[in-house]
């Protein structure tokens, strides 16, 4: 999925180049949004960061933990993004005794990371 | 996916295990050998002691080869050599504890009605010592492990037998200890019972996470990640660390009350210490 976007993207920016920097502007955008679902997966692999595997299989993460759901369906589970974000940002917010860490509220990653993470996850 | 999106709903329907302020001792220690029982129904009661082991067959082979030629048989040696040596007055260790102090870590840590205190086994050793005029050891691990690690094993096999009595001040301990093992804490915000209750017997990563009863039945460990022996203070502190919590000081007050309910749980486990571990 990742590398068919990738791939158009890549198109789409050999066109731009083409077509002079008037057209690149709006391109841009698709751009960064695929820069942003790998920059996510990084953080959500890093042990110092996300550290998602400590508690959740992920995709094709080696000994995941089985402490929290597996990163599944997550459009059919998060309809709403912003739901997912709120969850990666305090997951005690709804639910106190949730043992996953507030990643947002005690500054486990920054804002930009948080929605970096979002982006990557939401493609699970 | 199905079964995917099935383990999702279970995991998302677990109840958090809960432990009232006010309930006794004796409530806190049935509620949770219950819990524990219903599930780990594969699992006797006495096994417990054995931690993880007693929960995963792999893991426990793997740990049984190690014991045939256990890590910790040098410190054994070296902990018996700094019991038995006299201090410059001509006293030794023995003078210190009852029984000469062969056969008596079960019932450490205990409440000392004349002080108002807990006493672990490691603070009656440096009590000792300084009684001899001998200089405090470091808590966390050296001389002061290997003296416990062989104290604790002239225990093995001996039923914990941690006593609360009915006074006020050892009361008050043990709701301190049971606080701190509940509270949430640090930058990952976790408590000593998301994983040792609530998680006991899911993974982190790989890491199989043991149960609250029978983890103190065998301190000191030696363990691999250190090359050496640690006091159960010394793995308090690392477990708080994990957390990205500051750790609270080793015998201070706030690891001594968590160690008297800690201790307390693992009442009518045989202790098994030292013990080798990951």
């Amino acid at each position: 999925m990742r590398h068919t976007a990738r791939n158009i993207t890549t198109t789409v920016l050999s066109l731009a180049t083409l077509l002079g920097a008037l057209l690149l502007t709006p391109f841009q955008a698709s751009a960064a949004g695929a820069t942003a679902v790998e920059k996510g997966k990084a953080v959500a692999v890093n042990r110092k960061k996300g550290n998602c595997l400590a508690c959740h299989a992920m995709e094709d993460g080696t000994l995941p933990g089985n402490i929290g759901p597996p990163l599944v369906a997550m459009k059919a589970r998060y309809p709403d993004k912003a739901k997912l974000r709120a969850q990666i940002w305090d997951a005690t917010a709804p639910n106190p005794n949730s043992i996953m860490p507030p990643f947002g509220r005690h500054r486990l990653l920054s804002e930009e990371e948080i929605d970096q993470i979002t982006e990557y996850v939401y493609t699970l | 996916m199905k079964e995917l999106l099935t383990a999702t709903l279970v995991l998302g329907l677990l109840s958090v295990f809960t432990m009232p302020a006010q309930a006794s001792p004796e409530e806190d220690l049935a509620k949770l050998r219950a819990f524990y029982k219903n599930r780990f129904p594969n699992t006797q009661f006495s096994d417990f002691k054995n931690g993880v082991y007693s929960i995963d067959a792999d893991l426990r082979s793997q740990w049984e080869d190690i014991e045939e030629f256990p890590p910790y048989e040098l410190n054994l040696e070296k902990g018996k050599t700094l019991f038995e040596t006299p201090f410059a007055n001509g006293k030794t260790y023995a003078s210190c504890f009852p029984d000469d102090g062969i056969g008596i870590a079960q019932l450490y840590p205990f409440f000392d009605s004349n002080s108002g205190k807990v006493i672990t086994l490691e603070a009656a050793i440096n009590q000792c010592r300084a009684a001899n005029s001998e200089k405090a050891l470091k808590w966390k691990s050296g001389p002061i492990a290997d003296l416990s690690g062989y104290m604790h094993y002239t225990s093995r096999g001996k039923t914990i037998n941690v006593i609360i009595p009915d006074d006020p001040r050892a009361q008050k301990i043990y709701e301190q200890g049971k606080a701190i093992f509940f509270a949430k804490r640090g930058q990952m915000n976790a408590s000593c019972a998301d994983c040792h209750i609530n998680y006991a017997g899911n993974k982190v990563r790989a890491n199989l996470l043991g149960m609250a009863i029978g983890q103190t039945t065998h301190w000191p460990s030696y363990r691999s990640k250190w090359g050496g022996m640690g006091t159960l203070h010394r793995r308090y502190t690392g477990c708080n660390k994990q957390v990205r919590f500051k750790p609270y000081k080793a015998q201070g007050p706030e690891y001594t009350a968590l160690e008297y309910f800690h201790t307390y749980i693992s009442n009518g486990l045989e202790g098994n210490a030292p013990g080798n571990r990951m």
